[in-house]
């Protein structure tokens, strides 16, 4: 069910109705019908893989609770009989069961997600086998990571462990955040999700308004410039230089609008529900270098990352004392980056293939990596250089740090964008060697599916966007105009309703297209 | 709460105002291009007393002038016509007719009995947007759907026609709720000449019979005229091509003679007729020019006065008071450039 389709909206109302109209205490329970026929919908065949991930996950929580329990019984009842040797290793035998109870789901899980989404990649590139034709169950790479994130908290005694199966089922299966994220938390859902919602239109209006800015990003814009895309990545020979230019600018907007827009969807269909939902985003192309970019976008996935693989990488024992041993071997310069250098590529390298079961994404991931950890050596210069010269303290650097980094991301984004990787780097390189830039920018760009005033609509769009983004820096444009009297708030919804409605990309004529998110 | 009640009211009518004048504004007029588009609802202005309804595609629209017939015979007739018009379309469309008038004869073109399917939702558009919301309508709607199209769509145009707002031109605001007639009486004059040339090669077809469906339907529309005491005409208007089999032929021929229904196949009397393919054609062949429209309407107004005894009405004040300012048009636009 396509968040764009009439038939999205028809479920959200049908829902809101349900949730609204049935006794507090059952709201819960309506969500969770509710998610499983919204699952149902995606093919039945896939209710198998999540209801796996939810049992697994869920009886692994609990077997690590109770184990973590008995241990801590027993230690209290046994408090003056064992000798502390005997508690160290009464404690040592029950972490070793909750790290079984742990590492069991996670290889179930990684196992399914491994299995369905990289079974392929393994064929082509190491065998000469057919490929296979598995299915990928809608919505995998975020219910996985969400329920593994839990298992890992409870394990860390982070969070505390739920023991009504279907309670859990809810967090893991919640719909709006099914389809492209974000990738939530136990303690940020854990009450939300289950506390008794009245209704308020207030509630049903600020969701409203945000799933319209939402559709707005998606259909105006994103949808728009991905007509266009088609055309220049269907043909490397025709469209090169100037037009990989403009593919690469047109591929930036799409993939930032309709990510972006999709997750303002989920985050506006979850408050009218009263569910409060992780931000995603904070400005990215905002960023001054791509560490920060990081923070900015996708940043539950980054946030996961950083909590469940790069930092148990670089703070466990094995690589202290690895990276003890290159310190005393190699030198103090290796032996200290050692840590930082291995669980960033890791983690980037992981990143990477999550994005897609291709090398190109490794490749991507890798790069990304690459120049964070270039740029993290560069530093003390650049400080040498601030110091001297002092040139970080005009204005205008910042602007000059935005647009590089811009720059960066959006090249980056080609080999997403091409899905080869000698072809993204061709394109990439085409862009400084080929000459027809005054051929395309006068004639050829009017021709790959965008007309002008298709071109107009998508500037227009990114210049809202623009002020949209430098409006919220210091407060959300929703609640600068819940400020403001009513009319100018209905008028400006009014206005983005109706521009949905004219200029959006939907019907017959446009191909109904999917959130690029969709497919992770 | 008055209060309340009324700014709630506000909020909800304000955007479905605007929807309306965006669809207005939005959806074709048909008005100068593809004129083909507006016939349909032309119908529901016209003055309804006609003593002959003419169903069926551009062979009927292009090729039968009413006003011929109502000078040659004072028969008062309407064509219906609509671009590819498939036999369920005219069908919902007699049906439709019927809820406003009951006219004594309906000609119905028969080379939609080839078409087992619809062609293209643009086709389907020009027929079924210009119906009158009905009954007819939805299941003529229901019926015609391609794969790609949805009912969603064709209550509210909008939906389906909100990318126009880059082609918009000023005709689109001129006749934004209204579209002017662009026919006579459903009599779409073409004044061109372009003569035959040659003749497409024919083709064998691997199968010649017509589908059940349309079968089903051209039943349907049999037990409709019957049912309310109307006579049925099949006809095949001339052409060249697109070829009219005969196996085709002796389908329709059977069927009419099991049902006791006149046929008329004009084609093999186009020379009867006095159509001369090089004068009398716009399109080399397919359709005929106003010439041979005329021709054929004093052919086939001459088949329904002597097989069916229609009335002449031209001593008739309350027709000629219809029919005198569609004369007028008639020979008006004949005379425009």
């Amino acid at each position: 069910m396509l968040f764009t389709s009439y038939q999205f909206i028809a479920f959200v109302i049908i829902s809101l109705i349900l949730y609204y109209l049935v006794p507090k205490k059952l709201q819960w329970i309506v969500l969770l019908c509710m998610n499983t026929l919204f699952y149902v919908y995606a093919g039945i065949s896939g209710i198998i893989f999540i209801v796996t991930t939810i049992v697994t996950t869920f009886f692994g929580a609990v077997s690590i609770n109770n184990e973590k329990e008995k241990c801590a019984d027993y230690l209290t009842q046994q408090k003056d009989v064992l000798t502390k040797e005997q508690k160290k290793d009464y404690k040592l035998t029950s972490v070793r069961k909750q790290k079984i109870y742990l590492a069991l789901p996670l290889i179930i899980n990684f196992g399914i997600l491994a299995v369905l989404k990289y079974t392929n990649l393994f064929i082509v590139t190491f065998t000469s086998f057919n490929t296979v034709d598995f299915i990928l169950p809608m919505g995998i790479s975020f219910y996985t990571f969400q329920s593994t994130g839990y298992l890992v908290d409870v394990y860390r005694g982070i969070a505390e462990v739920q023991k009504n199966p279907f309670r859990y089922a809810l967090f893991v299966s919640f719909f709006p955040q099914l389809v492209q994220g974000p990738i939530s938390r136990w303690n940020d859902l854990k009450t939300c999700l289950f506390e008794y919602h009245d209704f308020s239109w207030s509630k049903i209006q600020s969701g409203l308004e945000r799933m319209l800015w939402g559709y707005f990003k998606k259909m105006v814009i994103a949808d728009r410039a991905a007509i266009g895309l088609a055309t220049i990545q269907s043909d490397c020979q025709t469209y090169y230089g100037a037009y990989a230019f403009v593919g690469m600018i047109l591929y930036a907007i799409d993939l930032y609008a309709d990510f972006t827009g999709g997750i303002d969807i989920t985050i506006g269909v979850a408050e009218m529900f009263g569910i409060k939902l992780p931000e995603n985003f904070k400005r990215p192309f905002f960023s001054k270098n791509i560490a920060e970019y990081w923070r900015r976008w996708h940043i539950t996935l980054c946030a996961w990352f950083k909590d469940y693989l790069f930092y148990p990488i670089s703070m466990s024992k094995w690589m202290n004392k690895l990276s003890k041993k290159l310190k005393n071997t190699v030198g103090k310069a290796v032996g200290s980056r050692f840590p930082v250098y291995f669980s960033s590529l890791t983690v980037w390298f992981v990143t990477g293939i999550w994005h897609g079961a291709s090398w190109n994404f490794v490749v991507w991931g890798l790069l990304n990596s690459l120049i964070m950890l270039i740029s993290q050596e560069f530093k003390p210069l650049y400080d040498k250089a601030d110091k001297k010269f002092g040139y970080r303290k005009f204005k205008y650097y910042k602007v000059f740090e935005i647009i590089r980094t811009t720059a960066i991301v959006c090249s980056l984004q080609m080999l997403d964008y091409y899905r080869n990787i000698s072809e993204a780097f061709k394109m990439f390189f085409s862009m400084f060697t080929s000459g027809n830039y005054y051929e395309v920018f006068t004639k050829g760009m009017w021709n790959i599916g965008i007309s002008m005033p298709d071109y107009i609509v998508i500037a227009i769009g990114v210049l809202i966007i623009f002020i949209v983004s430098m409006l919220q820096r210091k407060c959300s444009i929703r609640q600068r105009l819940s400020q403001n009297n009513y009319c100018v708030r209905y008028v400006v919804f009014l206005l983005l309703f109706l521009a949905i409605v004219v200029f959006g990309t939907y019907g017959i004529g446009y191909e109904s297209s999917q959130f690029i998110y969709n497919q992770f | 709460m008055k209060k309340k009640v009324c700014v709630g009211f506000a909020v909800v009518l304000i955007p479905i105002v605007c929807l309306y004048f965006l669809q207005c504004l939005l959806v074709p007029k048909y008005a100068t291009d593809i004129k083909e588009g507006a016939m349909i609802q032309e119908y529901y202005s016209s003055d309804k007393k006609h003593d002959v309804l003419i169903l069926g595609d551009c062979e009927v629209y292009e090729n039968i002038s009413p006003v011929t017939m109502w000078e040659n015979y004072g028969i008062s007739c309407y064509i219906r016509g609509s671009a590819e018009q498939l036999i369920w379309q005219s069908y919902y469309l007699l049906e439709d007719t019927l809820r406003y008038e009951k006219p004594e004869v309906v000609v119905l073109n028969v080379l939609a009995m080839s078409q087992g399917e619809a062609k293209s939702e643009a086709y389907n558009r020009m027929t079924l947007d210009g119906m009158k919301w009905s009954k007819s309508k939805i299941e003529s709607i229901k019926a015609s759907m391609t794969d790609k199209e949805d009912m969603l769509s064709y209550i509210f145009p909008l939906l389906r026609y909100h990318s126009r707002w880059s082609e918009l031109t000023m005709d689109d605001v001129k006749y934004m709720y209204k579209t002017p007639s662009v026919t006579t009486n459903g009599y779409l004059m073409q004044k061109g000449v372009r003569p035959v040339t040659t003749i497409p090669k024919v083709m064998p077809l691997p199968d010649y019979s017509f589908s059940e469906k349309n079968f089903e339907y051209l039943d349907k529309i049999c037990s409709l005229c019957n049912n309310n005491g109307i006579k049925l005409v099949l006809m095949k208007a001339p052409s060249v091509y697109p070829h009219w089999y005969d196996e085709w032929d002796s389908q329709i021929k059977d069927y009419a003679d099991k049902n006791n229904i006149l046929y008329l196949n004009t084609i093999n009397e186009a020379e009867n007729i006095g159509i001369d393919y090089s004068q009398d054609t716009f399109d080399y062949g397919q359709h005929l020019n106003v010439n041979g429209a005329e021709k054929l309407s004093k052919y086939l107004g001459k088949q329904l006065v002597d097989n069916y005894g229609l009335k002449d009405h031209r001593n008739e004040e309350e027709y000629t008071r219809v029919w005198n300012p569609l004369v007028d048009k008639y020979y008006q636009e004949k005379q425009d450039e």
